[in-house]
C-alpha cells in the first residue's frame, strides 16, 4: 500500500473532498468515493468508452486518468445532463429511437456526443460515425446509436438556423 | 485490472522533472504524460513502476511553437492539438491527415505527441512521421541536454536510445516548403485499431519530377523508417502510377516484417506493398 492522498474533485459544480491512493483511477473514484455511479467501468484499459467523462471540454476515458490528476480539473459525468426531470436532447434521442438496451454503454456514449455537440456542433454524418467508432456497444448494433445521436445534431443545427 | 501501487510525484518545472527523474529512474520510475498506453498497460499489470513522475503540470512543456524553420512540439501537447493544422502550409495539413488515424477521439484529448515517440510503439502513426521528416528528439536530463535524430532514436519494439533519467522534452519538425506534397496511408482491422502497416511519402516536384523523395513505412517492422531504396526509385521520375508501383515494389521487398499469430511476413510484406502504393497515390490528390 502506498500512502492515501487528500484530493478534491469537482464533479458537476460539487466539490467533493476525498482521499485516494495515486493508483486509483478517476473512474473509480467518481463511482466508490464520490458516490456517482452513474459512469460506468467495461474494460478498464481505455478500449470500451463506457466510463467516458467530460473534463474541462474534452472527452477522455476516465479509467485512464489517476484520480490525482484530475484535482482542480472540472469533471461532468452523465448525472449532469438532465435538468431536473427534463431530459437532456442527447437522452431523449436515445429514447426515442431506441439506442440503448441494457444501458451499461450508455453513459459513455452520452458523454461523449455531448461533448462533441457542445465543441464541435458541425460534424457531418460521416464524422459522426467516426466518432462513436470510440465506443463498443454488444446490443443495439450502433445503428440505433448513430440515428440518435446524427438526429440531435441535425435538431440543434435547425434550432440555430431559425 | 488495478495498477499497482507507486508513489506519485508532480513536478511544475523541467528542472523539478528531470531531477525527480535522476532519483526515481533508477528505482523503476517512469515518466507519465498522456497515460493512453501506460496506463493501460498498468492496469494489465504487465509494468509496475514503482514511481511515477507525472508532467502534465509542467506548463513550460505545453509549448507548440515555429522556431526558425522549425515547428516545436512541447512534451505535453495533446493529439488533438493537431485536429486543424497547427501551421499555415503542407506540414500543418500533414499532422492534421495523419492524427486522424491515432486510436479514437477520447484517446487523442489526453494522448500525447512525444509520449507515442518516447514510447515507440512500431505501429505509431508519429514515430512513421519522425522518421520520415527526420525530427529532431531533444532530451533532458540533470547532465544537461542533447538532440537526438530520429534515425538515432528508434531502437526496436518500444526502444530507443533514449537514457533511463532522460525526459524527452520537445520534438522539432522542419516546416515543408509549400510545394511540398504528402500522402499517408495506414491499414488496421478496425477503426482506430493499431495499424498492421502504414507508409508516408513526402516530397516536391521540379520539372515534372520528383525531388527530395522521403519515403518510410510503419507497423511493419520493429520501427518505422525510411526506405532508402524506393526512395532513389522515385527521384528523377514523374509522378506517376507507374513510378509509384516500382518504389512500392522496392519499399516490399527491403522490409523485413514482424509477424505475429494473425499477420504473417508474406502478408505484411504485400500490404507494405499497398500502403506504399497508396500513400504515394494519396499525394496527387
Amino acid at each position: 500500500m502506498t500512502e492515501k492522498i487528500d484530493i478534491e474533485l469537482h464533479i458537476n459544480g460539487r466539490g467533493h473532498a476525498v482521499r485516494v491512493e495515486p493508483r486509483k483511477t478517476l473512474v473509480d473514484a467518481i463511482r466508490d468515493e464520490c458516490g456517482l455511479t452513474g459512469t460506468h467501468i467495461g474494460c478498464e484499459h481505455g478500449v470500451c468508452g463506457a466510463c467516458t467523462v467530460i473534463i474541462d471540454d474534452d472527452a477522455v476515458r476516465s479509467c485512464l486518468m489517476f484520480a490525482v490528476q484530475a484535482q482542480g480539473k472540472r469533471i461532468r459525468t452523465v448525472e449532469s445532463l438532465a435538468d431536473g426531470d427534463k431530459l437532456h436532447p442527447m437522452q431523449a434521442a436515445f429514447i426515442a429511437h431506441h439506442a440503448l438496451q441494457c444501458g451499461f454503454c450508455t453513459p459513455g456514449f452520452l458523454m461523449l456526443a455531448v461533448n462533441a455537440l457542445e465543441t464541435n456542433p458541425d460534424l457531418t454524418d460521416e464524422e459522426i460515425l467516426d466518432l462513436l467508432s470510440s465506443n463498443l456497444c454488444r446490443c443495439t448494433g450502433y445503428q440505433n446509436i448513430i440515428k440518435a445521436v446524427r438526429s440531435t445534431f441535425a435538431e440543434m443545427r435547425q434550432a440555430h438556423a431559425r | 485490472m488495478k495498477a499497482a501501487p507507486f508513489r506519485y510525484h508532480a513536478p511544475r518545472t523541467i528542472d523539478e522533472a528531470v531531477t525527480l527523474l535522476a532519483e526515481v529512474a533508477p528505482l523503476d520510475g517512469r515518466v507519465l504524460a498522456g497515460g493512453q498506453s501506460l496506463v493501460p498497460i498498468m492496469a494489465f499489470r504487465l509494468t509496475r513502476p514503482a514511481h511515477l513522475v507525472d508532467i502534465n503540470g509542467v506548463e513550460a512543456l505545453r509549448r507548440l511553437a515555429v522556431e526558425g524553420e522549425r515547428l516545436c512540439i512541447g512534451a505535453c501537447v495533446r493529439h488533438s492539438a493537431f485536429h486543424r493544422p497547427v501551421v499555415d502550409g503542407p506540414l500543418g495539413q500533414l499532422l492534421s491527415t495523419v492524427v486522424h488515424h491515432i486510436a479514437h477521439h477520447p484517446i487523442r484529448t489526453r494522448g500525447t505527441f512525444c509520449g507515442s515517440v518516447a514510447h515507440a510503439d512500431p505501429a505509431s502513426e508519429w514515430c512513421t512521421v519522425a522518421a520520415t521528416l527526420d525530427a529532431e528528439i531533444v532530451a533532458q536530463s540533470v547532465r544537461g541536454s542533447r538532440v537526438i535524430p530520429a534515425r538515432e532514436f528508434f531502437a526496436g519494439i518500444m526502444t530507443t536510445t533514449l537514457a533511463e533519467d532522460e525526459l524527452l522534452t520537445e520534438v522539432r519538425l522542419p516546416l515543408l516548403a509549400p510545394d511540398t506534397r504528402f500522402g499517408f496511408y495506414e491499414f488496421n482491422r478496425r477503426a482506430g485499431d493499431f495499424a498492421l502497416a502504414m507508409a508516408l511519402a513526402v516530397y516536391r516536384v521540379e520539372d515534372g519530377r520528383i525531388v527530395e523523395p522521403r519515403l518510410a513505412v510503419g507497423g511493419a517492422e520493429p520501427h518505422a523508417r525510411r526506405m532508402a531504396d524506393a526512395e532513389q526509385v522515385l527521384a528523377g521520375r514523374p509522378p506517376t502510377a507507374e513510378s509509384f508501383a516500382d518504389a512500392a515494389e522496392h519499399a516490399a521487398a527491403a522490409v523485413d516484417p514482424m509477424e505475429d499469430a494473425q499477420t504473417t511476413a508474406e502478408y505484411r510484406r504485400d500490404l507494405v506493398r499497398t500502403v506504399a502504393r497508396r500513400a504515394l497515390e494519396r499525394s496527387l490528390t
